[in-house]
């Protein structure tokens, strides 16, 4: 089964990354009022639920693949 | 009768860069310095360990992360979780924070740059088995370099850290973005401490300045001390 992770820091946590971006598609001429980089899995698990497999990902996003002091984490499976 | 040399490990990691600088650094102030290999799954008899600086596992994920999951690390976990002294410098500072050993993260640098330079510091604590040498309120010349040195944590933590006198170094000038510019940290128990600057390469005023020899020889003196307590 196919999950997709994405990994955001946290609101509040300076992100000096999305500022550069932010500053350098100001320079391309768009008007950008924030933005913030983050990170993506793409995650092939073995399960035989949708649920099942959701459980496992939030446990591998919980002990390795985002650190809850800065980062959040959203999961989605593809059935 | 001479003082006998206490044991002091350095892990290598792949990717570890400046594992042999402190292996050379604790020997020039009289350490047994003792190479770890990061497979090692049992650590052979120390009476302190040393997590060096570099890009273990190539910082893939974040800083620290794969580390943490080498059975050298596990070892070395155990050996802080029964009290042994556990010193972790740059990289090693960011395997510690994300083994759990030490509270905080260390983010990108605040200007997004590498900072490679000699940098003032403030002792904040000198009771500790790493700073015995020094004196509160001194100020330490010792060079960082590093991208990603930016110590965070929520405020909170960071007023219970305070409170507990768990923040050892402060860097004297803005450096990277830190929160209160704080540049080390220590466990509760005190045991177990991170720095981001690198005291490996001030132990010699050839080099700039020797001031990370009086860390480092507060860690050899504290480790000498158990040393001979358990023998």
């Amino acid at each position: 089964m196919r999950a997709t992770v994405v990994v955001r820091p946290k609101q509040g946590i300076l992100d000096p990354q999305g500022e550069a971006v932010n500053t350098a598609l100001g320079h391309l001429g768009f008007s950008v009022t924030s933005a913030r980089v983050g990170k993506v899995l793409d995650i092939e698990v073995e399960a035989t639920s949708p649920d099942e497999a959701r459980v496992q990902v939030e446990q591998m996003c919980e002990q390795l693949l985002a650190n809850p002091l800065m980062e959040s984490y959203e999961v989605e499976i593809h059935g | 009768m001479a003082s006998p040399q206490p044991r002091i490990g350095v892990i290598t990691y792949p990717g570890s860069q400046d594992d042999r600088d402190a292996l050379w650094a604790l020997a020039a102030v009289d350490a047994e310095a003792v190479p770890v290999w990061h497979e090692e799954t049992e650590l052979p008899d120390l009476d302190a360990v040393v997590l060096p600086g570099g890009f273990s596992y190539g910082d893939y994920l974040r800083c620290g992360a794969i580390a943490r999951f080498s059975p050298a690390t596990q070892a070395v976990c155990a050996f802080a979780e029964s009290g042994g002294l556990v010193l972790g410098i740059c990289n090693g500072f960011q395997i510690l924070c994300e083994a759990g050993l030490l509270p905080g993260v260390l983010l990108r640098n605040e200007s997004l740059r590498f900072v490679c330079r000699d940098v003032p510091l403030l002792v904040e604590r000198d009771d500790l088995p790493f700073t015995s040498r020094c004196t509160k309120g001194q100020q330490l010349v010792i060079p960082v370099k590093h991208g990603d040195g930016r110590w965070f944590a929520p405020p909170d933590l960071v007023r219970s850290l305070e409170a507990n006198g768990q923040v050892v170094l402060r860097y004297a000038e803005t450096c990277n973005g830190s929160v209160d510019e704080i540049a080390g940290v220590c466990n509760e128990r005190g045991n177990v401490m991170g720095l981001m600057p690198h005291p490996e390469h001030a132990v010699d005023p050839l080099l700039g300045s020797a001031d990370g020899a009086l860390i480092l020889a507060s860690l050899v003196e504290a480790a000498r001390d158990r040393a001979l307590a358990v023998a």
